[in-house]
């Protein structure tokens, strides 16, 4: 209680997501001492993937998102919670630069994924998004067969022999524990699987080219509830391996499989920090309302 | 309450059964109207075939390959317009397709916003002109044009390659089988485009954005993604347009040059079936008019083959789809 008030009272919204900065000019005083606590628990992101730095994204005129700082951890995995039009996916879709797509969307700030700002000009996209994998909110598979869909983004970038090939096409499916169910209908169109496998298939693809970053995006929320548990242990599993950054409606699952959770609302970053201090202390009002359903 | 709920009972009551008699009635207006589509196809089959049978009686299947129309002598043989149909139809084909193909993608994926819906509606437009407008313009503007600047510049190049150079020979007159293909390329290219856009423009968002998403260019995502997924619809615009091309009459009695002699080279003059016929139904009788409506018949089989082909062809993609990779 004495931090979530302290915190509210002395810190801006988007300020509280730069904890680290402020760590420095806050003095160790006894009343504080709970206050660094919590900010040590920020300092846990040892090595950050991504580091977001004041980014704000305009759908043309209209600021969709505000001033946005943060750090998505190394080989971690982290939620992006809030309610519908907060900005999650918006932010998510910037990690891809997706929004190039689309003219009249444009960002200030920077992003950087390890050393590179990857919202400079002079960035390949192609080569970004083979770096920055995502799966989308409905499986999409594309229309070919279930090899050839994972295959594809590896036959884009690499060259690999028919049987590196092969090899490479079996570790994804298995990695995505999706390989038993189809090892013998391989040659099949991916469209004649089930909406959860559909969904792994796309995990699958999006993990063939060993992308350092995966971005999911609701994945399972066109799935039932047993595709949605795997699809989840899913997501546990490949942490080891990928940077993961998960938008979700549904905050058990942000609870279950994050490590770190940020509470997006009306485009602001309200409160980023581990998952179990979200979902058990968490420093602001607005989150305590959202996670315990008082509104959202 | 009693009597609301007796009211109520028959208001449902006679609603239904009014509803029941007017489906019957539609129905079978329906089912009248559906039938008639087959009446009307077996009607034209049966009158076509009737009316030709004296020239396949009196030439037999020499009709088909007889490159000789000969009216003074009543002798007639179907090869000529054959070839030119399909001639001209295969250069209108091999030209519109691509072109289409780029002005559908570049309205989908590529075009600012304020671009897609004038160029969109422009390519509807270019589609109703009448025929006989790109026929004038093709025999006043495009013809003479053609002969002085392309024609000379191609038989001077083209015309010297081994095999392929003797397609590319001719009179520099302008009227000519590769004239007439070019011109019904822009006819259907209204056609083709706008149907592969229509095609493109349903292509689920989330799927566009996951080829991309996979570090896909447009080029790859246009490649591998967009024309799998759309291939049924896209089959089925081209065939549109080259049953359009098959039969097109004014445009191309207007360019084609109407001569009746076989050249290899694509710059002669030629004549298709459509064209032969506008020019001489007029005052054709006996043996004369018989040919010409077996010419009716053989463009009405040559429109079905395509067709079926081309179903046949869809057919054989799902099937290679579902089934083993090649």
């Amino acid at each position: 209680m004495t931090t979530a008030s302290t915190m509210t009272e002395e810190t801006q919204p988007n300020s509280r997501a730069v904890g680290l900065k402020m760590s420095g000019a806050l003095k160790e005083s006894g009343e504080r001492a709970a206050l660094l606590e919590k900010i040590d628990s920020v300092r846990q992101i040892e090595k950050a993937k991504l580091k977001i730095n004041d980014l704000s994204f305009y759908y043309g005129k209209f600021k969709a998102l505000h001033n946005v700082t943060m750090q998505i951890p190394d080989k971690q995995v982290t939620a992006f919670i809030g309610p519908s039009g907060c900005g999650k996916s918006t932010l998510l879709r910037i990690f891809n630069r997706m929004y190039d797509l689309y003219p009249g969307q444009t960002t200030s700030g920077d992003i950087m994924l390890d050393d590179q700002n990857i919202l400079g000009n002079n960035v390949d996209v192609n080569l970004l998004r083979a770096k920055v994998g995502m799966v989308f909110q409905k499986p999409t598979p594309f229309p070919m067969s279930i090899y050839d869909n994972v295959a594809f983004g590896i036959r884009l970038y690499e060259s690999l022999s028919k049987a590196d090939l092969d090899e490479r096409v079996e570790w994804a499916l298995q990695r995505a524990a999706l390989w038993g169910e189809v090892k013998d209908k391989l040659n099949q169109s991916g469209a004649a699987l089930s909406g959860g496998q559909q969904q792994r298939l796309c995990i699958a693809r999006g993990i063939a080219v060993k992308p350092e970053v995966l971005l999911l995006d609701e994945p399972t929320s066109a799935l039932d509830p047993i595709s949605t548990t795997k699809v989840e242990e899913l997501v546990h599993e490949l942490k080891s391996d990928f940077t993961i950054a998960i938008v979700t409606h549904n905050m058990q699952q942000a609870a279950r499989v994050s490590d770190f959770t940020a509470f997006m609302y009306l485009g602001k970053l309200v409160e980023y920090d581990q998952t179990d201090v979200i979902f058990t202390n968490p420093g602001r009002k607005e989150t305590e309302d959202y996670i315990t359903g008082r509104f959202g | 309450m009693t009597t609301l709920e007796s009211t109520h009972a028959k208001v449902v009551k006679k609603t239904k059964n009014s509803g029941v008699l007017g489906d019957r009635i539609f129905k079978g207006t329906a089912f009248f109207f559906a039938a008639m589509v087959l009446v009307v196809l077996f009607g034209i089959m049966l009158l076509l075939l009737k009316e030709a049978w004296p020239t396949f009686a009196h030439f037999g299947f020499g009709f088909f390959y007889h490159s000789e129309w000969d009216v003074v002598n009543n002798k007639f043989g179907a090869l000529v317009p054959i070839v030119g149909t399909l001639v001209t139809s295969l250069i209108a084909i091999i030209i519109g397709v691509p072109v289409s193909f780029g002005i559908a993608i570049f309205i989908t994926l590529m075009a600012p916003t304020w671009m897609k819906r004038p160029v969109g509606i422009a390519i509807e437009l270019l589609a109703a002109v009448p025929s006989i407008i790109y026929g004038m313009w093709g025999l006043f503007y495009f013809a003479p044009w053609f002969a002085n600047s392309i024609q000379p510049m191609m038989t001077s190049t083209l015309g010297n390659a081994p095999i392929i150079g003797q397609f590319f020979q001719g009179p520099p007159i302008g009227v000519s089988i590769f004239t007439a293909g070019i011109v019904l390329a822009i006819m259907i290219i209204p056609f083709i485009a706008s149907v592969m856009r229509d095609m493109f423009e349903v292509v689920p968002t989330a799927l566009k954005e996951s080829a991309y998403a996979m570090g896909s260019t447009t080029w790859e995502v246009v490649w591998k993604v967009i024309l799998p997924y759309t291939k049924a619809g896209v089959i089925g615009g081209i065939m549109l347009g080259l049953g359009r091309a098959l039969g097109e009459t004014m445009a191309v009695a207007f360019v084609v040059g109407n001569s009746l002699e076989l050249n290899t080279g694509l710059f002669y003059p030629g004549a298709t079936i459509a064209s032969i016929m506008a020019n001489e139904f007029n005052e054709a009788s006996g043996l004369h008019m018989s040919s010409l409506i077996a010419l009716a018949l053989i463009l009405f089989i040559i429109t079905f083959l395509v067709l079926s082909i081309a179903k046949w062809f869809l057919l054989r993609l799902e099937k290679a789809q579902e089934g083993s990779k090649t």
